[in-house]
């Protein structure tokens, strides 16, 4: 089974993908590089990613999310976070990155602030 | 005086050796082998999740940054699990890094840096950490984990 599993749907001018699995060194980074390369290559520049099913993130994790949110603000785009869990919130607390990204609970309140 | 099995006063330090070979996709395969030591240790479920993070981290250096992904260099750990504590020590045959020159993550200035904080997160998750570089070369990271309630 692949370490991060990545799903799409669309809700409006939003791109949902789910994630679930691991973002760490190696293939969970790349997964998650590969598919927000794509999401810009198609326009796609509103990115929701919900990590609900995220355990685990690693130091490599969370750089690649900090890559991608650069890479779409440079293309103009937005991405925001929903359904952290307890674990990523901690350490995104603790390396101060909740400053940095727009986080949600609720899809529907993070599908609105897209507007 | 019959002496009880599990006592305290019996536990002694118990250590246990690995290696890996300085590929990314080993990394995991070890560290869950010292996951599993680490959860026979009876620590708490949090303690044991952030020395699984440091371990993680400590074996990605030592693999990228020490062994520059030399496959003919060996990544060597050490467990030992004591009454009171738990230290892991991870060695590569880099050349070795000054850890005081690593940038701070958390600073305004880096926030937005896609690397810098696996250091970071080894020093935060475990409650001693120290870098050592020994005669015979190479790199050793030194984290020790203590007890709650030694």
């Amino acid at each position: 089974m692949a370490e991060l599993n990545i799903s799409e749907r669309q809700a409006g001018d939003v791109t949902i993908l789910d994630l679930s699995g691991k973002i760490t060194i190696g293939e969970g980074s790349v997964a998650l590089r590969t598919a927000i390369r794509r999401m810009l290559e198609e326009g796609k520049k509103k990115i929701l990613l919900n990590l609900g099913g995220v355990g685990y993130v690693d130091s490599s994790g969370i750089g690649e999310l900090v890559s991608s949110y650069t890479a779409i603000n440079k293309d103009g785009g937005q991405l925001k976070l929903l359904n952290l869990t307890q674990k990523i919130q901690d350490l995104l607390t603790i390396t101060k990155l909740l400053t940095v990204f727009d986080v949600y609970e609720s899809e529907s309140e993070a599908l609105n602030s897209f507007k | 005086m019959a002496l009880k099995e599990g006592s305290p006063l019996f536990v002694t330090a118990e250590t246990t050796e690995l290696s890996l070979p300085s590929r990314i996709e080993a990394i995991d395969e070890v560290a869950t082998a010292i996951a599993r030591l680490v959860s026979r240790s009876g620590m708490s479920e949090e303690a044991a999740f952030g020395v699984d993070m440091a371990v993680r981290e400590a074996l990605a250096n030592a693999v990228i940054h020490g062994n520059q992904l030399d496959e003919s260099k060996l990544v060597e750990i050490s467990v030992t699990s004591s009454a009171d504590s738990l230290e892991i020590r991870v060695h590569d045959q880099g050349a070795g890094f000054n850890p005081e020159t690593v940038p701070d993550p958390t600073k305004e200035e880096n926030l937005l840096k896609s690397s810098g904080r696996g250091i970071f997160f080894v020093r935060n998750f475990m409650d001693e950490v120290y870098w050592l570089t020994p005669p015979e070369g190479g790199t050793t990271v030194r984290m020790i984990k203590r007890s709650a309630n030694p």
